[in-house]
């Protein structure tokens, strides 16, 4: 360091005027670049790819060799490629879309906690509050990510095995392949409202436990723990209340006429996670002794 | 060093800073007062609580009471905009293994704002990383972290740099470079805090200090001051040091007078060692020499210390003019013969000695 006496006193050199605040979304940009950067980021996004290749080429190789005696749900799946998107979206969300989430949005505080690199980040211009809001976004995204790969993925791999044809809705009625298209990634977009609430969730216990291992498999444990609530006997009443009911919402808009009042029970169902979570991370990580690293 | 002007708030100001974990009192009353301009030394043993003293005043932990100022922002009230003009490090500096160094800079740029990113290459040339600023960090060694540290907080363009053992860790060669480093971001005009418990370290950079022990701040104040404390001590040669001696236990003002190797040794303040001098000569005991032994900052430091560890000092408030009262006096070696057990480690002022029979 010697060589650069010069170099350090015009570095040192004052600065008086009030500098610039960088903005949340500057923030959020960042958050995405630190995932896209992490090999791990797209571990959970390969599994989402891996699937419904799996699944259609399992099909495939099925309905070629058993063309005789396919099953109903054989025969429902290869009339049109539009079919595997929807099949592979009532597989994954139960319980590989919110792990691939979970994975992401428990890692994302506590990461930075244990690494000792957020107070590298809180000791610069940027409150905490953004720094929270960002890495939520951060998280939210990824999962929307995730989402939306199975979906085109399914769908590219379903129309490339079995064709671009009419489906029929959950109600029997016939639905045209453009529709149906529209539908499907529709169908997606609705899934993301239980989604972000499992991502909020996430980012709780990522604040809360400090630890990613931990945050992660809390996350996971309470969506497994509400699918198990909603399959005792005893307890139906409560089952409109659940977080995992509403990972079935989507199926409203596959019927004819659309049935939107699962839609709409979701949206403020999902709100009741989702708000609480995000309102408790952002108090206790504002408060928060930043001791680690 | 130079002082606050009437518009200009002090860089760190800190009162009655504390901070509790259950029983344990890591930080116990800290004020502190960094000026413009200054080199501070914040020293103390390992566990002292400077960590955390630090962390306060980054706003990375709240205080249990008190609060801590930078340039009269309060961290805990204002977030990021109380660190504007303000950087460091807190230990060791962390960064995002998996990005190059450049990225690190380019992300902590972002987060700066203003037009930190520009600042890059010169930064990484300043601490001569700009041949490796494209390898991933996750490679880096603990050297060229701490100096990517540097570069990170050079970035914001500080007015107070605060660092945490900045030389840990480093060879000799590095520990060089780091105090060559931050001798220059001084003399550029930046404000330093440095926590360390190096005390060449400190007694090299720093014109200003803090001593703390155990959550207590024990002194606080100019280094010179500090050393003029201990500076109290004189080594005597005479012609008769038994009659010397005899003499020495009679004078107003003279204390701990002892013989010691090729000679004698006495604590006196400046005015009395004149009257000593004149009292010999009065009594025809000739003077071969008469020198003043300056405590080293290690000498003061384990008295301080390793004072109060035998619960002497550690209660003692400190005074207006930065020397606690009766910290030092009741440490032990410089009143009463009951020196800690770390003066022995100093760097043989003498403050010691065998009475002669």
């Amino acid at each position: 360091m010697s060589a650069a006496a010069t170099g350090a006193g015009a570095v040192a050199a004052p600065a008086r005027s009030r500098p610039r605040r960088p903005s949340t979304l500057t923030v959020y940009r960042w958050e995405l670049r630190k995932l896209v950067s992490q090999k791990r980021t797209y571990l959970g996004l390969g599994l989402i790819v891996i699937l419904p290749l799996f699944f259609v080429t399992f099909q495939d190789v099925h309905h070629h060799h058993d063309r005789g005696a396919q099953s109903i749900f054989a025969a429902q799946i290869t009339q049109s490629g539009l079919a595997t998107p929807v099949l592979m979206l009532t597989f994954l969300s139960v319980f590989m879309l919110p792990l691939v989430a979970s994975l992401v949005a428990g890692d994302i505080v506590a990461n930075e906690d244990g690494n000792g690199t957020l107070k590298t980040i809180l000791t610069r211009s940027v409150d905490r509050g953004q720094v929270l809001a960002a890495k939520a976004m951060a998280a939210f995204t990824y999962g929307m990510l995730a989402v939306f790969l199975s979906a085109v993925v399914a769908t590219v791999a379903g129309i490339a095995s079995w064709g671009f044809h009419d489906v029929v809705s959950l109600s029997g009625t016939v639905v045209p392949a453009g529709e149906a298209l529209a539908l499907v990634f529709a169908a997606n977009a609705i899934y993301l409202i239980p989604l972000a609430a499992v991502v909020s969730i996430g980012v709780l216990l990522s604040v809360v436990t400090r630890n990613s291992a931990a945050a992660v498999v809390a996350t996971i444990g309470s969506v497994i723990l509400l699918d198990i609530i909603s399959g005792i006997p005893g307890l139906e009443g409560a089952r409109p209340y659940l977080l995992t009911q509403q990972f079935e919402a989507w199926q409203g808009l596959l019927r004819t006429p659309t049935d939107w009042a699962p839609v709409t029970h979701s949206i403020w169902l999902c709100a009741l996670y989702a708000v609480p979570s995000l309102v408790a991370a952002y108090l206790v990580f504002l408060r928060r002794d930043v001791a680690g690293g | 060093m130079a002082s606050d002007g009437p518009l200009e708030p002090q860089p760190v100001r800190a009162r009655g800073l504390v901070k509790r974990y259950g029983e344990l009192v890591a930080v116990d009353h800290v004020d502190l007062n960094v000026r413009s301009g200054d080199v501070y030394g914040f020293l103390g043993p390992n566990g002292a609580g400077k960590t955390t003293t630090l962390r306060m005043a980054l706003g990375l932990i709240t205080p249990t009471e008190g609060a801590v100022e930078l340039f009269g922002r309060d961290p805990m009230r204002q977030g990021a905009g109380a660190l504007e003009g303000v950087a460091g490090f807190v230990e060791a500096p962390r960064f995002y293994p998996y990005l190059s160094a450049r990225k690190n800079l380019e992300l902590l740029a972002a987060l700066d704002g203003d037009d930190a990113r520009e600042r890059i290459p010169e930064v990484l040339e300043t601490v001569e990383l700009t041949p490796r600023a494209r390898h991933k960090v996750g490679g880096y060694s603990h050297g060229m972290r701490q100096r990517l540290g540097i570069a990170a907080a050079l970035l914001r363009r500080p007015r107070l740099l605060i660092l945490d053992e900045p030389a840990t860790g480093l060879d000799p060669a590095g520990m060089r470079d780091m105090r060559s480093l931050i001798r220059r971001l001084a003399d550029g005009g930046m404000t330093v805090l440095l926590s360390s418990h190096q005390l060449p370290e400190v007694q090299e950079l720093c014109d200003r200090v803090a001593i703390v022990d155990r959550g207590r701040v024990v002194y606080e104040g100019a280094l010179s001051d500090l050393r003029r404390q201990g500076g109290s001590h004189y080594r005597l040669r005479t012609g008769d040091d038994q009659r010397a001696l005899t003499l020495l236990r009679a004078q107003p003002g003279v204390s701990r007078a002892t013989g010691a190797s090729g000679g004698l040794e006495f604590q006196a303040q400046e005015q009395d060692v004149g009257e000593v001098s004149l009292a010999l000569g009065r009594a025809g005991i000739a003077i071969f020499a008469l020198t003043p032994q300056l405590a080293t900052l290690e000498d003061l430091f384990f008295r301080l210390t390793e004072g109060a560890a035998d619960g002497n000092a550690a209660a003692a408030p400190v005074n207006g003019s930065g020397v606690p009262a009766g910290a030092i006096a009741d440490a032990g070696p410089f009143r009463g013969p009951g020196s800690g057990p770390g003066s022995g480690a100093g760097s043989g002022s003498g403050a010691t000695g065998e009475d002669i029979p």
